[in-house]
């Protein structure tokens, strides 16, 4: 079976698809961090930083309608959280709302934090879909390690990365040949069944790693990952990486 | 000049830590460049024999790899020397991309940079996977798993190759490519597979083993033609009386 839920598009063919990861990561880092930092009402900032991502989504030839579908089904978690924030009182310390019918009301600087809080997740989330369709996860994982990641940090992501796959067939396998021998039984007997499924899973799993861990000492492993060799950043990285300093300016000069 | 021993074992018995008995009294000699088949029925103790080789289990008698006995303080020098390949590649390759898992080997023996991706370019192309660097292991077809699985020992540069069941779950057109593609290494091969086709066309000997026991050793042709033998072990007499004809004429 073919997986690729956790990195769509990060196949495609494109100049900002085979930049070095740390240079995406980084700026892509910082823009969250500028755009989160600045105050609300920094329009021309977020003008700016939406225009940049946008430009680099397009560059990167990726379909626009989907990303921002992407950064729509992040939103409604969002704004379960924010849409209560215009009903608090703007001097009320300890919150409180005013939920008495007639008197509704929803404060300015409420209103205020809601936007806040829309704009820089918009942003946010813009800039992490951007990085994960324009980076494998491989890539992600070994930029990471570059930039001073910790090793067994990394180590664990790529094990989780290239085992969630086999772990996810294995559970549709287990399924497959439960409903095939399941006629929709009591609710009860199901729960069993499921039970049943976690162990097994959880044991398969158990050997999986024990045969692993013997490829990998077949393979000389003595308890620690090897270096993995260095990339040298290019002439392409290091125009990307200016979008770091270009808005860390703006951010300084402008909100 | 007589060849060289590659391969001793002697009294080797195996009980695996739940009591279950799966090597019983095993002696076993490889010669250089040889490669030899292992066969026998599910359960046998073919995969318990091949883990012998290089140290991931330990029985009771004694396993000598190019005359350095497999022990403890040695499996850094065993394990370079003999490359095991697991039957599932799934266990095989566990790193983020094709390359990594090729690379794995080399950077573990302490080579170079530059030595390691030699190693590695020259080990996919031999398995014919030209290119394939940057894949991950889950977006690849089993024929191409079980060649990248193969790949990860070749650039080690091992002098013994140890495959368990190279060929399980590959349609024809799979196994047909992974045999030429092992035929073309050089090195000394002990192949553990239960289709006597693939024994055929990789083998010159052919180690029979049933219950923990090993049957017979015996060259292939003469395997084909014992009749009683390959009745025993479930093997086709005319398919094999076939092939021997085939071989001689
Ligand atoms: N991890 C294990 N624990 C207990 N018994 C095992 C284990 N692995 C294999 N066995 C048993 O050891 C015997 C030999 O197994 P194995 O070497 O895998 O056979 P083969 O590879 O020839 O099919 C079998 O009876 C098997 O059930
Ligand atoms: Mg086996």
């Amino acid at each position: 079976m073919k997986h690729s839920f956790l990195d769509h598009h990060s196949h495609t063919e494109s100049p900002i698809h085979h930049l070095d990861a740390r240079a995406k990561i980084i700026v892509f880092f910082t823009f969250i961090l500028i755009g989160v930092s600045s105050p609300p009402t920094s329009f021309f900032l977020f003008g700016l930083l939406a225009i940049a991502l946008i430009g680099i989504a397009l560059f990167a030839r990726l379909p626009l309608v989907h990303l921002l579908r992407k950064v729509l089904v992040v939103l409604p978690f969002l704004l379960i959280v924010a849409i209560s924030i215009p009903f608090m009182k703007k001097d009320g310390v300890g919150g409180g709302y005013n939920l008495g019918l007639g008197s509704l009301s929803i404060s300015r600087s409420g209103l205020w934090v809601l936007w806040n809080v829309v704009i820089k997740s918009c942003l946010g989330v813009f800039s992490i879909i951007l990085l994960s369709s324009t980076t494998t996860f491989p890539q992600l994982i070994k930029g990471m390690e570059k930039l001073g990641s910790p090793k067994i940090f990394t180590m664990l992501a790529s094990f989780m990365y290239r085992y969630s796959f086999i772990l996810i067939d294995e559970v549709y396998r287990m399924k497959r040949a439960r409903d095939s021998r399941s006629f929709g039984g009591r609710w009860l007997w199901q729960t069993e069944v499921i039970g049943h499924m976690i162990g097994t899973l959880f044991l398969r799993s158990y050997h999986r790693g024990e045969r692993v861990y013997l490829a990998m000492l077949s393979r000389g492993y003595q308890g620690t990952m090897p270096e993995t060799t260095a990339s040298r950043l290019g002439l392409g990285e290091i125009v990307f990486l200016c979008f770091a300093p270009l808005f860390l300016f703006l951010r300084i000069t402008f909100a | 000049m007589t060849p060289n021993k590659v391969v001793e074992i002697s009294h080797l018995s195996y009980h695996y830590p739940d009591g279950t008995p799966a090597l019983r009294d095993i002696h076993l000699e490889v010669y250089q460049h040889e490669s030899i088949a292992i066969l026998g029925p599910n359960g046998a103790g073919k995969s318990t024999l091949l883990y012998h080789l290089n140290g991931t289990l330990m029985g009771e008698g004694e396993v000598i790899i190019l005359g350095i006995p497999v022990e403890k303080n040695n499996l850094k020098e065993i394990r370079r020397r003999v490359g095991l390949v697991f039957q599932s590649p799934e266990d095989q390759l566990f790193c983020p991309t094709v390359f990594d898992d090729v690379a794995f080997g080399p950077l573990n023996m302490g080579l170079d940079e530059e030595e390691v991706r030699r190693r590695v370019t020259k080990a996919l192309e031999t398995m014919g996977l030209r290119g394939f660097e940057g894949r991950s292991a889950h977006h690849l077809s089993e024929g191409e798993k079980k060649r990248v699985a193969l790949a990860t020992v070749l650039s080690m540069d091992s002098e013994i190759l140890a495959l368990d069941e190279p060929t399980d779950n590959l349609d024809p057109a799979g196994s047909r490519l992974l045999i030429e593609r092992i035929r073309s290494i050089p090195q000394t091969k002990i192949i553990v597979t239960h289709h006597l086709s693939v024994a055929v066309d990789l083998c010159e000997r052919a180690v029979l083993l049933d219950e923990g026991r090993k049957i017979e050793d015996l060259s292939m042709r003469d395997l084909l033609r014992g009749r009683t033998l390959l009745a025993r072990f479930g093997f086709d007499a005319d398919y094999a009386q076939w092939m021997y004809s085939r071989s001689k004429g």
